[in-house]
């Protein structure tokens, strides 16, 4: 017989130094935020950009969003399931770039990228990226996490640590260590116009792409009912094992779904950027991890809010905030706003924008 | 019963009570894993490039590392492909015999199937513009120079036998075994090191030293065989029982003990300053290099081993360090130039890191464990971006850096980089302060609050120890420590670039904690030496180096987290159930029965 | 005036209202048992007076001063003490190190008094350590010699929850909170216990707050009884009068059994 809650309800604050420090980290990131921002906006700033200019930074941050927003798929699922961060998914999709490229160039090779043969060799590389990721993550769970499942959070951690680097190199060493560049795709060269605003063909069927995936995965996860057993086993492994529900093959399939999210991501990443590099994965790995927890982790919706969001912050903040605060070559530091960012949001809102969808801890 | 039917052959178990399960022993799964993976790693370490890399490496008379490489692999996927599965009591034990070796032999023809697969592959598609170290040369000597077809069949039959010989150390007695696998395992050790040892024997004044070693830099044949009979001889020989000397040395009063223990710490540490003298100048450099990088280990051992906060930031500290040194010492530092002597600046130092450790800390401190990683590794990559950057350059030279850092005085001693014999006391002596303050906390209250919050933090809150507090000592102490490393490095090379403050140092730094052992001082001295200075002495590992760490990190977390030398504590925690079972025959042994209170 | 004062506290967990208008005292130098069926909040009201958790109304008074808005740390360097319904020790630290622990908030040396080993430092871990020793000496020769050394883990189920307490006595606190402190014992050990809440009194001067749902131990032992059931203080008073109130026996068995 649970009583209602009545409506008064005294919450206790406790002021120590660290909240106050954190405050002014709050204040501090605020002001500088709107000192920039106006300053840029007024045209006061070290850097002007016409309206045309800003709109083509916005495009491209929602593309590269769309980008990061399919990687945070691997990072979010996965810590749905196992509270764990696989500090290796940005290699997952690196592996996929590296073996796009690969098989993108011995098709370039073959003459089945000139004319209308490129769609299909287009579909070969993807299925191609889509193949290895898939494969590199769902062998780190195998190899790497599974046998570890049980122990204290940071040893698995630091296995995944040591995956990361492990690929990284590996990946070095098998395709060098130079910037590997994409043979063109001249059928998606130049500029659609979507609304008005001139989009390059390849943002396009990037910002559409990664939008169907994830619609298609939402639905997969809310109405299926393999969804449904991933929810089960994000929630509650013991009971969901209970009710017949494989656990291991779930965790496996998680991490599949992962990769082949990370794979598409590796496919479209290319055509919009054109090259592939060993280290690719690293920072956009960190990055994405920072739009899954942006937008809530476990959370596939907040997965796709948060790397739209992160994208665009990237593209948009080094002109709009920095040079506003008068700092040159503001381009540099955009990884130092995004790290910045991740602090900010796990300091204050450690749930996310949308919330998190993970287990209770029951440690 | 089970007992006696233990030990007798297994087909006896029907006339000797309850009926035995069939032996758990070798399967063809394992069989066929094995080689496919023995075969997969050769395609692999071909693919990189080590092969070719280890070519000019001579390791006994004219064998290559590359070649024993090549030798070591099946052999000892050979050895894993044979070995039968744990014994369980209630059934049959696995006889170990022909039925190994034949597991070995199809393991080494599985391996030669894939070699022939990927032999295939390479020979009749060219990849060499996408996948640069499969190249010509590389297949050469993969096939011994013979071409395709004759090198792979030598592929084949040396797969096969090897790996047959991998599986017959299966056959052999335990004791027997490690002692091959040690004296092989150090025979190819002492072979690579030719440069360390031949320079530290013969300023030792040791004769025959040309004996052993031939001008190649490998060993000679006779070394090799003196080598290796000496190691094998070590290990066969029963070792004399240690426990008379544990006895004895606990029964001795305190004060008697103390002087014991402080006697064998000076004669380490004696022993360990006469080293740079016994090197040669480059080897010493690398010594220091290896040194720099201890010192940091030391640091983050506090930070991860002790209070298990897992920092992959702390290049940041490190960067802090040097440039705070670069800016105060050099005359051409940018925009601010006091042109402090190392000593006076070094206050100066500490202070920016114990600020900095603040700095990270206190964002990080109510998160959980696997955020805190990603945010401290987000605030090692912003300061590296921030010391790159354009906007800092005037203050901190940016790409160019600062030049021309001064040496250190200690009275009349010049300790300058360059002279690397001398400078390594100056590292020598930073690093004996920072393992003894490792040793101090550990053992005091506020070592005893890093282990209560790694154990359950909300409880240790409770009993009254103070998290912020504890926290932010573990970050501002790792700090400290890590930004006497960067200043050393700075005065080291005399010059300092952005470039040198990647996050692959952390990552370099992480290793050798966990390598050596997250707690242990000796652990990860030895872990120094071998994860940051035998890449400096054998060059051809550098490009390999990152690809090693990694695997080492998950090798050692999934077989030894607790390090290879751990330290009695850790060890002890990360092996639960020995611990419980030697606490409950304790139990039992000493205590007959348990008195309560009175009146019970 | 009383040495834990607790008016009209409140607490609400999303729409359940887990402890409601509670008002509870407790004198210096009484044992006090709290009891109540499963879910009636008991917990929830010790994690409020240790600090682990806020309350949303009302107020809890410790020596006449307000602690609701303090540290868990803070409170246990105030006084209060507790052991959890789940021993929640330190399992890799030894049976000695785990009650030298509670010793943390009566010591004050820092990093630089263990770099530096000064002579205060020393002072203190000496103090420390005995003390520690003696706390665990109170449970006659269970946890000391051979056992100060021992893996808190490698403990029988029985020596840990001695040691909880062993623990939160070390921290020299006035009130100590225990939360079913004879969980899973068996009879003898039960018994011995019990005895020993007595002896935390009459020799170490202690104040107790105990949670039990063992009524031998409750009827041998507490000055008064408080019984609870979904949040409110139903009943409270000698063992003998609250065993026969009728909404006690109603709260733990249900309507049927009064009719």
């Amino acid at each position: 017989m649970a009583q209602t809650l009545r409506k008064t309800s005294r919450r206790t604050i406790r002021l120590t130094p660290v909240d106050a420090f954190l405050w002014l980290v709050r204040i501090a990131a605020v002001v500088a935020i709107v000192v920039g921002t106006f300053r840029t906006l007024t045209g006061r700033g070290l850097v002007t950009l016409s309206g045309a200019q800003w709109r083509d930074n916005v495009v491209s941050g929602l593309s590269l969003g769309a980008v990061y927003a399919l990687i945070a798929l691997g990072y979010t699922m996965v810590y749905g399931v196992l509270r764990f961060i696989n500090f290796a998914h940005g290699e997952v999709f690196m592996s996929g770039t590296m073996i796009g490229f690969f098989v993108a160039t011995a098709l370039a090779r073959t003459g089945l990228w000139a004319g209308n043969g490129i769609y299909l060799a287009l579909l070969i590389v993807l299925l191609a990226s889509m193949a290895t990721s898939t494969f590199i993550a769902v062998l780190l769970e195998r190899v790497a996490y599974r046998p570890l499942r049980g122990k204290t959070r940071l040893i698995p951690f630091i296995t995944a640590i040591g995956a990361s680097f492990f690929l990284q190199y590996a990946f070095a060493g098998l395709f060098g260590t130079s910037v590997h560049h994409y043979p063109d795709v001249a059928q998606l060269a130049g500029q659609v116009s979507i609304a008005g605003v001139p989009v390059l063909k390849t943002q396009a069927v990037v910002i559409v792409a990664a939008l169907l995936m994830m619609a298609g995965l939402y639905l997969f996860v809310e109405r299926t009912k393999t969804g449904k057993s991933i929810r089960a086993v994000a929630e509650d492994q013991e009971t969901a094992q209970l009710m017949g529900i494989n656990v291991d093959r779930t965790i496996v399939l998680v991490f599949a779904i992962g990769g082949a999210m990370a794979g598409i991501a590796a496919f479209l990443y290319t055509l919009v950027f054109g090259q592939a590099f060993f280290l690719i994965g690293f920072v956009p790995g960190i990055k994405a991890f920072t739009a899954s927890v942006v937008g809530g982790i476990g959370n596939i919706g907040g997965a796709m809010v948060g790397g739209m969001l992160i994208g665009l912050i990237e593209a948009v903040s080094p002109n709009l905030i920095l040079s506003g605060l008068g700092i040159p070559a503001a381009f540099q530091l955009t990884d130092v706003v995004v790290f910045l960012a991740l602090v900010v949001i796990l300091i204050f809102r450690p749930t996310g924008l949308l919330g998190e969808r993970v287990a209770e801890d029951r440690t | 019963m089970a007992e006696t039917a233990r030990t007798g052959p297994p087909d006896s178990s029907a006339s000797n009570g309850p009926e035995l399960l069939p032996a758990r022993d070798v399967g063809v799964r394992q069989v066929v894993r094995t080689g496919l993976l023995a075969g997969l790693t050769i395609a692999f370490v071909a693919s990189i490039g080590m092969l070719v890399a280890f070519e000019g490496r001579a390791v006994v008379s004219t064998l290559t590392l590359d070649y024993v490489i090549l030798v070591a692999i099946p052999m000892g996927f050979g050895y894993l492909a044979a070995k039968p599965p744990p014994q369980f009591e209630g059934f049959a034990v696995a006889r170990r015999g022909g039925r190994n070796l034949l597991a070995g032999a199809v393991a080494g023809v599985v391996t030669g199937g894939m070699l022939a697969v990927y032999l295939a592959l390479v020979g009749n598609f060219n990849v060499r513009e996408q996948m640069p170290n499969i190249s010509p040369e590389m297949i050469g000597r993969l096939t011994f120079q013979q071409g395709l077809i004759k090198g792979w069949a030598f592929l084949m039959l040396g797969s096969v036998a090897l790996s047959t010989l991998g599986a017959a150390f299966n056959l052999l007695d335990r004791t027997l075994r490690r002692a091959l696998a040690y004296a092989l395992s150090w025979l190819i050790v002492i072979g690579l090191l030719q440069v360390v040892v031949s320079t530290i024997l013969n300023n030792l004044g040791f004769p025959l030293v040309d004996r052993l070693y031939n001008v190649a830099g490998s060993l000679t044949i006779p070394g090799a065989i003196g080598v290796f009979v000496v190691i094998f001889v070590a290990y066969v020989v029963p070792k004399p029982k240690r426990e008379p000397i544990k006895q004895g040395y606990a029964e001795l009063p305190a004060k008697k003990r103390r002087l014991v223990l402080v006697g064998i710490v000076l004669a380490i540490l004696a022993i360990l300053a006469a080293v740079p003298h016994l090197l040669s100048s480059d080897l010493a450099e690398d010594l220091n290099l290896a040194g720099i990088f201890l010192l940091m280990a030391l640091g983050l051992n506090i930070v991860v081993g002790l209070a298990g906060l897992l920092d992959l930031g702390y290049v940041a500290f490190f960067a802090v360090g040097a440039y705070a040194a670069a800016v105060l010492m050099s005359p051409l530092s940018p925009k601010w130039a006091p042109g402090l002597i190392f000593w006076e600046a070094l206050p100066f130092v500490l202070l920016a890191a114990a600020f900095a450790g603040l700095l990270v800390g206190t964002p990080v401190l109510r998160m959980r464990g696997d955020y805190l990683a990603i945010v401290t590794l987000g605030f090692g990559e912003i300061a590296r971006l921030l010391v790159t950057s354009t906007w800092l350059t005037p203050y901190f030279g940016g790409a160019l850096g600062i030049i021309r850092i001064p040496s250190v005085h200690v009275g009349p001693v010049e300790f300058l980089g360059a002279n690397s014999q001398t400078f390594f006391y100056l590292i020598f002596g930073f690093a004996i302060v920072a393992a003894y303050a490792s040793y101090a906390l550990q053992d005091s209250r506020l070592g005893r609050a890093w282990m209560a919050i790694r154990e359950d933090e909300t409880v240790a809150e409770a009993m009254g120890v103070n998290i912020v507090t504890a926290k932010l000592w573990a970050f501002m102490i790792g700090a400290v420590i890590a930004s006497v490393g960067g200043a050393l490095f700075a005065v080291k090379t005399a010059s300092i670039f952005p470039n040198s403050f990647d996050i692959i140092v952390s990552i370099t730094v992480l290793a050798i904690v966990i390598v050596g052992g997250m707690g242990s001082v000796p652990g990860v001295v030895l872990a120094a030496l071998a994860l940051r200075g035998l890449p400096e002495i054998l060059q051809e590992f550098q490009s390999f180096r990152f690809l090693i760490y990694g695997a080492l990190l998950i090798f050692m977390m999934l077989r030894r987290p607790e390090g290879f030398i751990p330290s009695r504590r850790r060890a002890r925690e990360l092996r639960q159930d020995e611990v419980l079972q030697d606490a409950w025959v304790q139990a039992h042994r000493e205590e007959p029965a348990e008195v309560g209170l009175e009146g019970s | 005036m009383a040495l834990l004062e607790i008016t009209q506290l409140t607490r609400d967990f999303g729409g359940v209202r887990a402890i409601d208008g509670l008002d509870l005292h407790v004198e210096r130098g009484e044992i006090v048992s709290v009891i109540g069926p499963n879910g009636a909040g008991k917990t929830t009201l010790f994690n409020m007076i240790s600090g682990m958790a806020q309350p949303n109304g009302g107020n809890i008074l410790f020596e006449e001063r307000s602690i609701v808005n303090l540290r868990p740390s803070q409170i246990l360097a105030l006084g209060i003490a507790r052991t959890f319904q789940n021993v929640r020790l330190f399992p890799e630290m030894t049976v000695r190190e785990n009650v030298m622990l509670a010793r943390h908030a009566r010591t004050k040396s820092g990093a630089l008094g263990a770099i530096l080993r000064t002579p205060r430092f020393r002072r203190e871990e000496e103090d420390t350590r005995r003390r520690a020793e003696e706390a665990l000496a109170f449970f006659g020769t269970r946890l000391v010699g051979w056992r100060f050394d021992q893996p808190s883990m490698s403990l029988s189920y029985a020596n840990r929850r001695r040691l909880e307490i062993a623990r939160a006595m070390a921290s020299g606190p006035k009130l100590v909170l225990m939360d079913e402190p004879t969980a899973g014992m068996n009879p003898k050990e039960t018994q011995e216990l019990t005895h020993l809440i007595r002896r935390m009194r009459d020799d170490e001067g202690l104040t107790i707050l105990f949670i039990e749902h063992d009524m031998r131990v409750v009827k041998g032992v507490s000055d008064r009884v408080v019984v609870l059931d979904y949040g409110r203080k139903i009943a409270e008073g000698p063992y003998e009068e609250v065993a026969h109130n009728e909404h006690v026996i109603e709260a733990y068995l249900g309507r049927k059994a009064t009719a």
